[in-house]
């Protein structure tokens, strides 16, 4: 059984391309041509080229001694949060747009949630003079005023979502529709491992260099290529997708995905997809969803923005479903307290969303000898405001 | 022959009107619908709101989110429209996001549109393929129609299979946007409602997006069988409720 994507651009029952017709074209474009770019020498070349010089891949694969001595386990921490931009978003911006070069496209769109990915494309579209638009729920905007500063500052215009929950999904929503007005110029970088077929896959397959390195900076350290497990938190899904991909079907290697419980799972206030979702379709994908009995997608909640999405991308249904990866909800309490910790232990402020992938050490024992890599994916500059508010009452 | 087919072999221009079902309030729907038939509506398209409309700009989103507040859920719409034929003869359809559906069951979903006496479906996040893939068995077993939309950037070979596929008519988007904008129409629209009229397509094509007033329903009637009005009825209930929708009939065809 593999679980990786058929050529139908589906992971079991997951996936797919359920867009209108107005989006179809560029879809379409995109599926038919990916995979051939993406195999190009030249593509290769400057894509890796850009990941090591403009990234400053690899980034470490770093053994955490105090952590480590405090959960008497064997702790190593890839650190996407050194990467430039923070966080591991920037791995899939910079493959998208040397694609949307490629594809002749000039004015590139993008939605986010913390900020990350949107200061990612900002960031690659200032690298390579295109226009830049990013949409981001209002309550986002204002949440994470510091990422908003800096994509202006790169050049790239904010525009608010003003519908729903004025947060990631109705962001992505903006994108999504904007797509549809500029069918013939743009090209609209998801963030996540989430959208219609070939987006999960793309993304994924950008992010896979994660996983690529750990495999040798781990045999490097530990004279094997396979850790015990994986931590990563999903939100859509992206960073836990680029951890796991090249362990996929690999099951000695166990994969856990750490979703946003909010204010805990059945507090009505929380992003934990696999507890509280159901299959159905979000954003052209068929997946597992929070939605009502009626088929309305409900919103969700998360202090971490970068969480606060009622779905995950189909790569991530089908690992829960099939049981191939554990998933753990995490409460907004359990977050912060584990970034806290980080912060003191290892001298590590993490991003609240790559909190939650910490808070698991407290609610799972794993054994002495166990090789445990959490996704440190990103940092947690964006988010000091929210510490500070948070442990000052 | 199904009611839709039936009107498409009338010999004159074809005005079809959405309408969000539950706004601007949730008992609205069923006198919407007649009075829309009485003032010289020849179809319409019933909307079964969606929270997330992907396809849609702002007023649609809006009367959704509204008619969704109001209380609107699929089995409250079916209700509504349960003794429906017995006040109104022409085609109704149904168009909504094909979430609602899934979760209702499809085969479900078909079973009550077909008790109901609704003739067609308009599932926009269905594409054409999936839908010829693993749902047209269905739709056909309830004697339902389902229109397919094309655009401007539609391929030949793609129109030509979305034309096979189809048994109503074609679902032609005016304009590269989502519904609501209201620029009007130029050289480039009906330069292409005249290429797509050329196809000599099996189909008759229906044009929606952009038709606002008398002029645009005009131009793209010029070639097509008929046009669709979604938005600006949408404003039209917004501004002067449901007591004057004769008003907003004849202004359309100019009567």
């Amino acid at each position: 059984m593999s679980y990786n994507i058929n050529d139908k651009g589906y992971y079991g029952k997951f996936g797919g391309a359920y867009i209108p017709e107005m989006l179809y074209p560029n879809v379409e474009e995109l599926r038919q041509n990916y995979l051939k770019i993406m195999s190009e020498p030249s593509f290769k070349s400057e894509f890796n080229q850009l990941l090591k010089d403009y990234v400053g891949r690899p980034s470490p694969l770093y053994f955490a001694k105090r952590l480590s001595e405090k959960y008497n386990t064997k702790i190593y921490l890839k650190r996407e949060d050194l990467n430039h931009t923070g966080a591991h978003k920037v791995n899939n911006t910079i493959g998208q747009i040397l694609m949307a070069q490629r594809l002749g496209k000039s004015r590139i769109i993008a939605e986010t949630g913390a900020g990350q990915h949107g200061v990612a494309t900002a960031t690659v579209c200032a690298l390579m003079g295109l226009t830049c638009i990013v949409y981001m729920g209002e309550v986002d905007i204002a949440r994470q005023a510091p990422n908003v500063a800096r994509m202006k500052m790169l050049g790239a215009e904010v525009r608010p979502a003003l519908s729903g929950s004025r947060t990631l999904k109705d962001a992505t929503n903006e994108a999504i529709r904007d797509w549809i007005n500029n069918p013939i110029d743009t090209h609209y970088i998801i963030g996540s491992v989430v959208g219609p077929h070939p987006y999960p896959d793309m993304v994924a397959r950008f992010q896979a260099v994660v996983s690529e390195e750990i495999q040798w900076q781990l045999q490097e350290k530990e004279g094997t290529t396979k850790p015990n497990y994986v931590l990563a938190c999903v939100g859509g899904g992206s960073n836990a997708a680029g951890a796991f991909y090249h362990y996929l079907d690999d099951i000695d290697v166990k994969l856990i995905a750490v979703e946003a419980a909010g204010k805990g799972i059945h507090s009505g206030e929380s992003a934990a997809t696999s507890a509280l979702g159901r299959e159905g379709i979000i954003h052209g994908s068929k997946t597992l969803l929070m939605q009502t009995h009626d088929g309305q997608i409900t919103e969700p909640y998360s202090i971490s923005a970068g969480l606060d999405y009622p779905g995950v991308g189909p790569m991530h249904a089908h690992l829960y479903t099939s049981g191939r990866a554990e998933f753990i909800s995490i409460t907004d309490d359990q977050a912060m307290t584990a970034g806290l910790e980080l912060s003191q232990l290892e001298g590590i402020i993490p991003a609240i969303e790559s909190s939650h992938a910490f808070a698991v050490l407290e609610q799972k024992t794993f054994e002495p000898d166990d090789i445990v890599i959490i996704n440190l994916s990103g940092r947690g500059d964006k988010d000091l405001q929210n510490y500070i508010d948070y442990f000052s009452y | 022959m199904n009611r839709i087919q039936k009107k498409l072999q009338e010999n004159h221009k074809l005005l079809s009107i959405y309408f969000t079902a539950g706004y601007p309030s949730l008992e609205d729907t069923a006198s919407i619908i007649q009075s829309l038939e009485k003032n010289g509506a020849d179809m319409i398209e019933i909307g079964l709101p969606f929270s997330d409309p992907l396809a849609d700009g702002p007023t649609i989103q809006a009367s959704s989110t509204q008619a969704l507040e109001n209380g609107m859920t699929t089995n409250v719409l079916f209700n509504q429209l349960k003794d429906i034929r017995k006040t109104v003869s022409i085609p109704l359809i149904l168009m909504g996001y094909f979430n609602p559906m899934l979760q209702y069951g499809v085969e479900a979903f078909c079973a009550k549109c077909q008790e109901i006496g609704i003739d067609g479906l308009i599932i926009p996040d269905l594409p054409v393929d999936v839908f010829n893939e693993h749902y047209k068995a269905i739709f056909d077993r309830h004697g339902l129609i389902n229109v397919f939309l094309i655009t401007p950037q539609t391929s030949i070979d793609r129109i030509k299979f979305i034309d096979s596929i189809s048994k109503g008519f074609i679902y032609m988007v005016s304009t590269a946007s989502v519904t609501g904008s209201n620029s009007g129409f130029g050289t480039e629209q009906t330069t292409y409602f005249k290429r797509i009229a050329d196809m000599k397509l099996k189909n008759p094509q229906i044009v929606g997006f952009g038709i606002s007033n008398n002029e645009t329903f005009t131009q793209a009637t010029q070639y097509a069988k008929g046009a669709i009005i979604g938005s600006a009825f949408i404003k039209h209930l917004k501004h002067a409720g449901t007591n004057k929708i004769g008003e907003f009939t004849a202004s359309i065809l100019n009567k």
